[in-house]
């Protein structure tokens, strides 16, 4: 899609991804219906790049990382990492493909086991997927320290001695040990106080540069996407509404969706916000149990047209690179492949 | 903004100190303010830097022991908020004084309908009788932005979105007419679009009732929107206070220079590194001795670590608790 000759090789191959999860209720648990968190998306992320994946909580951002990464047994689709297809591989034949594809979470608190050591957690990748010896581990845990900037001499502490912002540095440490390719970053800064958040991500691009990373950023942060992310998708309800360069989506967005999105996001300068025209959104997202006919969008789209509230919008490639999913544009364009 | 008009609410000198098994707590140091009629103060800060306690505190929402709450004065109506009794605060919370906290999940109860809710404070403070309370209720709904208010009265909170809930709350804080509106984050929990939707009816509704605000956020976004005035809160103390646009325009302490520099943007000149500030924010143990952001602060010099800046006025209406002058480039020249 994109002909940027820094990034050729295609890391991260994901095609008409979907995860439906049952609602079960009644006595007997019956099936009654599904969430669709995530209806059929596709995109590649390029070795050596970051992908930011934006959109508004519940839109399903998080559950694509997770099926990404086959946390979960996606429903319907394929993924290829390295090449590899994984979508349908069974659980534990994973474990060998798990060392190349690693996660860092939004809340570190939780995702660190708190009776377990610092040096004990960024070290478990390695009990269970290596065969260092003893000190072999304990040099690899100490090096990872330093790479995020943490003092070694902490390595025996425990999680609760560690502000937000350096108990991240140890989830990224941990998802760093096994050398991984890809890591998908979910909501990583979420958590953190402003003036933490900056260190956080000027660490993970130091070692994007280090070690040639692949990033899914997932985020609401648009400004923080704006700064991290090469390609930038968006998605509404389960669905890519948007994907482009990050110079094409900010300077010139073309979904509705999009234009609304950024236009909502406070600018820190009196004077900008007095001139910004805001496209003020009305109504809540629908339940992506029961999502509306036609276009997702439909019902909250200040452009939308007859044809929206019946016919799901293909994606349309309108430049090179940049493909929306809005029947605005199909006048002028042709279906995109992809 | 009525510009020399008696303040509505005035905080001199007010601390709270949480005393706790692992030592005290100064969570609020000396902090004094003034609210105009009519004006939206916001209030700035990280989490820990004093912001919402500072309000909690002054109406009497922080359980003491184990705070200890004290200061020269919080004048409002009339009366001194800090040895006012019980009886007396509580009719003045919820009545003259409305809140709007972050979370509206938990700060509405679950088992009463939102009319039973918005309905409460109506009855209590204002004496109503059940149907003028609902129509008042109802009123209230329409006011902000709830369709079908008549049915949704009926309705209990789980039955409304995140931002619908908000918008009930906000209904809940100005159902008495109040002279201050006290809104603690209330838009972090929501998602971007919600939170402009929620912020485009606090423009109408100040424009339609013009009671003072009180807005605290971490957003310097938000603030730059919405705000008249602006504290930047900081270790439990004001370290800035300053016109929005003069804010904005010349920072004049050090943190807020790196809190603007710090923040990606959407719009505009995108720089290829984020600027960093160093460090952690300070958990103060002891009443602040030296300057709380010295150790984080790239200007800092001998004096920060002997001595805790007053705030020093840089300009009109604006000052900065800072021992180096901006202006002069160097270290200020006072007693």
């Amino acid at each position: 899609m994109l002909d940027d000759p820094k990034v050729s090789k295609i890391l991260v191959e994901v095609r008409d991804l979907k995860m439906h999860f049952p609602i079960h209720a009644g006595v007997l648990k019956k099936r009654v219906g599904e969430v669709k968190a995530v209806d059929g998306i596709s995109f590649d992320i390029y070795e050596g790049e970051t992908l930011g994946l934006v959109g508004e909580s519940g839109c399903g951002k998080s559950t694509v990382g997770r099926a990404i990464l086959r946390l979960y047994d996606i429903t319907e689709g394929s993924v290829k990492i390295d090449g590899i297809e994984i979508g349908h591989t069974p659980q534990p034949d994973l474990r060998t493909m798990r060392p190349t594809m690693q996660m860092v979470f939004q809340d570190p608190q939780a995702s660190l086991n708190p009776r377990m050591s610092v040096s004990a957690i960024i070290g478990e990748p390695l009990d269970e997927h290596t065969k260092m010896s003893k000190t072999e581990k304990r040099a690899k845990v100490m090096d990872l320290m330093d790479q995020v900037g943490l003092n070694r001499d902490f390595a025996n502490r425990y999680p609760h001695e560690f502000s937000g912002g350096q108990r991240q540095r140890i989830g990224i440490a941990r998802a760093l040990a096994l050398n991984p390719k890809f890591i998908v970053c979910d909501e990583p800064i979420a958590a953190l106080d402003v003036s933490i958040q900056a260190q956080v991500v000027n660490l993970l691009e130091d070692l994007q540069g280090e070690h040639g990373l692949t990033y899914l950023f997932i985020s609401h942060d648009l400004s923080m996407v704006r700064h991290i992310a090469d390609r930038v998708a968006v998605m509404y309800l389960g669905r890519v509404v948007e994907l482009a360069s990050r110079e094409q989506l900010y300077a010139a967005p073309k979904h509705p969706y999009t234009q609304a999105l950024l236009s909502a996001v406070p600018e820190p300068d009196p004077w900008i916000e007095d001139k910004i025209e805001r496209v003020i959104l009305q109504g809540d997202v629908p339940s992506p149990a029961n999502p509306p006919k036609g276009c997702n969008f439909c019902t909250r789209c200040p452009q939308v047209m007859e044809i929206c509230k019946t016919d799901e919008p293909p994606t349309f490639e309108i430049a090179p690179g940049h493909v929306t999913a809005c029947h605005l544009y199909s006048a002028t364009n042709t279906e995109s492949v992809s | 903004m009525a510009d020399g008009a008696a303040p509505v609410l005035n905080v001199r000198d007010l601390t709270t100190v949480f005393k706790t098994r692992s030592g005290a707590v100064h969570a609020v140091n000396s902090v004094s303010f003034s609210l105009k009629p009519g004006e939206l103060l916001g209030i700035v800060g990280e989490s820990g830097s004093g912001k919402s306690v500072t309000m909690m505190s002054l109406i009497g929402l922080i359980p003491a022991p184990p705070a200890i709450v004290s200061g020269e004065a919080v004048e409002f109506g009339g009366l001194d908020l800090l040895t006012a009794t019980d009886d007396e605060l509580r009719r003045i919370r919820g009545a003259r004084i409305g809140f709007v906290f972050q979370d509206p999940m938990t700060s509405l109860n679950p088992v009463f309908t939102i009319g039973h809710q918005i309905m409460e404070p109506l009855r209590k403070h204002m004496g109503m009788t059940k149907p003028e309370a609902r129509a008042r209720a109802q009123a209230l709904l329409e006011l902000v932005g709830i369709p079908d208010a008549e049915r949704r009265l009926k309705d209990y909170p789980h039955q409304f979105s995140g931002g619908m809930r908000q918008r009930v709350m906000i209904a809940i804080a100005l159902a008495c007419d109040p002279e201050v509106l006290i809104a603690d984050e209330p838009t972090t929990a929501l998602d971007v679009t919600i939170q402009a939707q929620i912020l485009e009816l606090m423009h109408e509704l100040r424009a339609k009732l013009g009671m003072a605000v009180i807005w605290i956020t971490h957003d310097l976004g938000v603030i730059a929107g919405i705000a008249d005035r602006v504290l930047v809160m900081y270790g439990g103390q004001i370290v800035e206070h300053a016109d929005v646009r003069d804010l904005f325009k010349q920072p004049r302490h050090p943190y807020t220079r790196a809190l603007l520099q710090t923040v990606p943007r959407v719009r505009g000149e995108r720089a290829e590194r984020l600027e960093v500030i160093e460090g952690q924010p300070p958990i103060l143990h002891a009443a602040p001795s030296s300057c709380s952001f010295a150790a984080r602060c790239p200007f800092s010099f001998e004096r920060c670590l002997r001595e805790n800046p007053a705030r020093f006025e840089v300009g009109p209406g604006h000052d900065a608790a800072c021992f180096y002058d901006f202006d002069a480039g160097g270290p200020r020249h006072v007693g």
